[in-house]
């Protein structure tokens, strides 16, 4: 069995046919991360960006391998603390750290004590005084994620926030698009639907604009947030105009369930005009690729046959890269947290 | 008085003729001359040589020919299109656009595609529809306004209602601006003039009706045109009534947005003294106004704040108007008195001819986008022979519409249609 001399000493094979890929140990550095937590793209460099993406790019193989864990993280504990149902986030969180060797706990904080009356700062001072190191939090509101990692003394990572970030998502985007078209600097990337209410989008944008790529935003009117293109984008109302020449397409899913009033007439009119067909797809350009955060409409912003199609769409590869993303994250993280402590 | 069906001639050339066409500026004597549905040409001193062999030949009689009239606003009464047909041509009106208010209501693809159909059955006016903003004209969900458009709907509006929820019209106009669609508004707040049968002031106290206030007009237009500012949506203002509102489209229009508006012949020609001895015929949505009122009104016409006249052609059954004031429908019919009192206008010196045509010809056609309205080479040869010096009364007897219930009934008017030509046939002509 090959073992580097660095990363590699904390790699443990749980079976003994498994066959141990060598981890480049290139130039890892997780201290070039400056931040306590992840809370957002918004603000991080080209630099922190490629770190994550760097590592993850390595634990796509490893994840790839059966019977693979690793213990990079023995000892550690992780919460996660979801104030908004998720399974696939969650699960994807789960599975990262348990990869990783530490231990992970799952709180479903709408079924527990925020029903009882508690404040989210008096759940966040109650789940600190347990010391757990890494706090993973997703929230209906937005900011809501900073204000706890304000008030404990462990790493915050940001699965979601109301309408404002979700990094790890635009994280795994990235490293899908990366893997697939070598580089994101240069690509023209069409983000699609709901922007209004989307977390993702913003994230996505941000991240775009820091790594070069070209962000175009195409949605009726009253799915777009206010002077959005501020944020770095084009804006378009008509889909194949705005699709024209596009490299990636990333579609959103339509957040009915946060719309208190009427922002497009019906499902119906919304898949005529926004909807992923083949016919509005030809626009692109003929490889593009297609993305979906998941979970998916189909027949309201997603044809069917266009999501199943295997030669162009990556949603299931996104998947795959959101443990592979949340195990970098994790890991980095983590080993500041020793770097603060002084170990 | 007989309506007539001719069969499409190949080519008709319209001689000894004042041709008039405002989006071209034209008024001089000379001709027109159509092929089959087209018009092949119009100008000064066409004919004057000679007229083409295969021609057949109408003489005009030097009477005014211009472009068939275009009515942004009517109501459709059931489905007798065949009567809305025949008050609109008689009248001169050649392109009509009618309020989604339905039955079924024009929220719906389908509906949209039935009206058009219905309308070139009965060969008459060409009718285009409105589609509803919102669904069963209720103001709560958006209409399928993309798609209606798509099937057809020029423009959205939910007819005589004003869409009450703030929010919801900033979603319609935000919704309509992704699309490039205009919406337009009925500026009554329904909560102010709830109980309102009239204009409040004098008038209305003496009589001892319930008044509407210019406010619930003025508070709409302020608040909208706020709207259409924020979300960058089209947005027109129906049948404007008080000067007040005139006032605030003329700055809204100076400060560079892109709002316009209409008015409606009993705006400009009449006011709320016209309800006199509770006619229920004066009663109209929104109600006749003051004096100072339709003054603003003409000024608006005359410097351009108000860009087209519409009938707001409302026929309503006997039933529904011989009642007490307050329990009567408001609306009256006005497509055959359109040209009529529009010629007022004229004769008052307030406007000149072209100008006064085009707030019935290219000005609505233009807004709203409709191949109509003009005498270009290749346009629908929709044209009107109009003798705008003769004099009539108006009376129920000679008006063509089914219901009568017009608030002009009586007076006197200056200017008559002779002749509608559509698509090259004529589908009106007067009686001696």
């Amino acid at each position: 069995m090959y073992i580097s001399p660095n990363v590699n000493r904390r790699l443990r094979p749980y079976s003994r046919e498994a066959i141990v890929p060598p981890m480049s140990a290139n130039a890892f550095d997780p201290s070039v991360f400056t931040l306590p937590h992840l809370l957002g793209i918004e603000g991080l460099s080209p630099v922190d960006i490629s770190l994550f993406l760097d590592r993850a790019d390595e634990y796509v193989e490893i994840n790839r391998t059966r019977g693979m864990m690793l213990d990079t993280l023995r000892g550690r504990t992780i919460m996660n603390l979801f104030f908004e149902n998720s399974t696939r986030t969650r699960t994807s969180f789960e599975l990262a750290g348990k990869r990783l060797g530490a231990e992970v706990i799952n709180m479903s904080v709408s079924t527990s004590s925020i029903k009882k009356g508690e404040t989210l700062i008096d759940t966040a001072m109650t789940l600190n005084a347990m010391h757990p190191d890494v706090l993973v939090v997703r929230h209906g509101s937005s900011g809501a994620v900073k204000l706890l990692s304000e008030k404990v003394n462990c790493a915050v990572i940001n699965a979601g926030d109301g309408r404002h970030e979700h990094p790890t998502q635009a994280l795994l985007d990235a490293l899908t698009i990366r893997r697939r078209r070598g580089q994101l600097d240069g690509l023209q990337v069409a983000i699609c639907g709901d922007i209004l209410h989307s977390r993702v989008a913003r994230s996505n944008i941000h991240l775009l604009n820091t790594m070069g790529a070209r962000v175009r935003l195409i949605a009726p009117k009253t799915l777009l947030p206010a002077e959005s293109e501020r944020l770095g984008a084009e804006v378009f109302y008509d889909m194949k105009a705005g699709l024209k020449d596009c490299d990636i397409v990333m579609m959103l899913r339509l957040q009915t369930e946060r719309m208190k009033s009427s922002f497009f007439p019906t499902v119906r009119e919304y898949y005529h005009f926004y909807g992923l067909d083949y016919g509005k797809l030809q626009a692109a350009k003929p490889d593009a690729l297609i993305m979906h955060p998941g979970p998916m409409n189909r027949g309201v912003e997603i044809a069917s046959d266009v999501a199943d199609d295997i030669g162009r769409s990556a949603i299931r590869e996104q998947v795959e890269m959101g443990v592979a993303v949340r195990m970098a994250c994790l890991e980095v993280l983590c080993r500041n947290l020793d770097r603060e402590s002084g170990a | 008085m007989s309506i007539k069906f001719l069969k499409p001639h190949d080519r008709i050339a319209y001689v000894n003729a004042r041709v008039l066409d405002p989006a071209s500026g034209l008024d001089a004597m000379g001709g027109v001359l159509t092929e089959g549905e087209l018009i092949l040409d119009a100008k000064a001193g066409l004919f004057n040589d000679s007229v083409p062999e295969d021609a057949k030949v109408i003489d005009c009689k030097g009477q005014c020919l211009a472009p068939g009239l275009v009515d942004m606003r009517v109501h459709m009464s059931g489905r007798n299109l065949n009567a809305t047909g025949i008050a609109a041509v008689a009248g001169g009106v050649t392109t009509a656009v009618c309020l989604p208010g339905t039955k079924p209501v024009i929220d719906d693809p389908t509906v949209v595609e039935s009206v058009a159909r219905n309308a070139r059955k009965a060969g008459l006016v060409k009718l285009y529809p409105y589609g509803a903003i919102t669904k069963g004209l209720l103001g709560q969900e958006l209409a399928e306004m993309g798609l209606l458009a798509d099937s057809g709907a020029v423009a959205f509006t939910d007819g005589t209602l004003a869409v009450q929820n703030s929010r919801t019209m900033a979603q319609a106009l935000a919704y309509c601006a992704t699309f490039g669609l205009m919406i337009i508004a009925h500026p009554e707040d329904p909560i102010l003039a709830a109980d309102g049968v009239m204009n409040e002031g004098e008038t209305a106290t003496r009589l001892g009706l319930a008044g509407i206030p210019p406010e619930a007009e003025i508070i709409i237009i302020e608040r909208d045109l706020r709207l259409a500012e924020m979300t960058g949506g089209r947005l027109h203002f129906a049948h404007i009534s008080t000067a007040q509102s005139v006032d605030l489209i003329r700055r809204a229009k100076d400060k560079g947005l892109t709002v316009t508006c209409d008015t409606a012949p009993p705006y400009f020609a009449l006011n709320e003294t016209a309800v006199g001895d509770y006619r229920t015929f004066a009663k109209l949505s929104p109600p006749l106004r003051s004096e100072a009122d339709r003054e603003a009104i003409v000024r608006g016409l005359q410097d351009g704040a108000i860009d087209a006249i519409a009938s707001d052609h409302c026929p309503l059954s006997e039933d529904l108007k011989r009642l007490p004031f307050a329990d009567a429908a408001s609306g009256g019919v006005g497509m055959e008195t359109l040209l009529g009192v529009t010629l007022e206008l004229v004769h008052n010196g307030h406007l000149d001819l072209l100008q006064a045509l085009s707030l019935i010809t290219w000005h609505p056609a233009e807004l709203l986008g409709l191949p109509a309205g003009s005498l270009k080479r290749g346009a629908a040869a929709d044209l009107v022979v109009f003798d705008p010096n003769v004099g009539w009364q108006v009376k129920d007897a000679l008006l063509h519409s089914k219901a009568k219930n017009t608030p002009f009934d009586g007076r006197p008017l200056q200017g008559r249609v002779q002749r509608t030509v559509i698509d090259g046939r004529t589908v009106y002509e007067i009686g001696d």
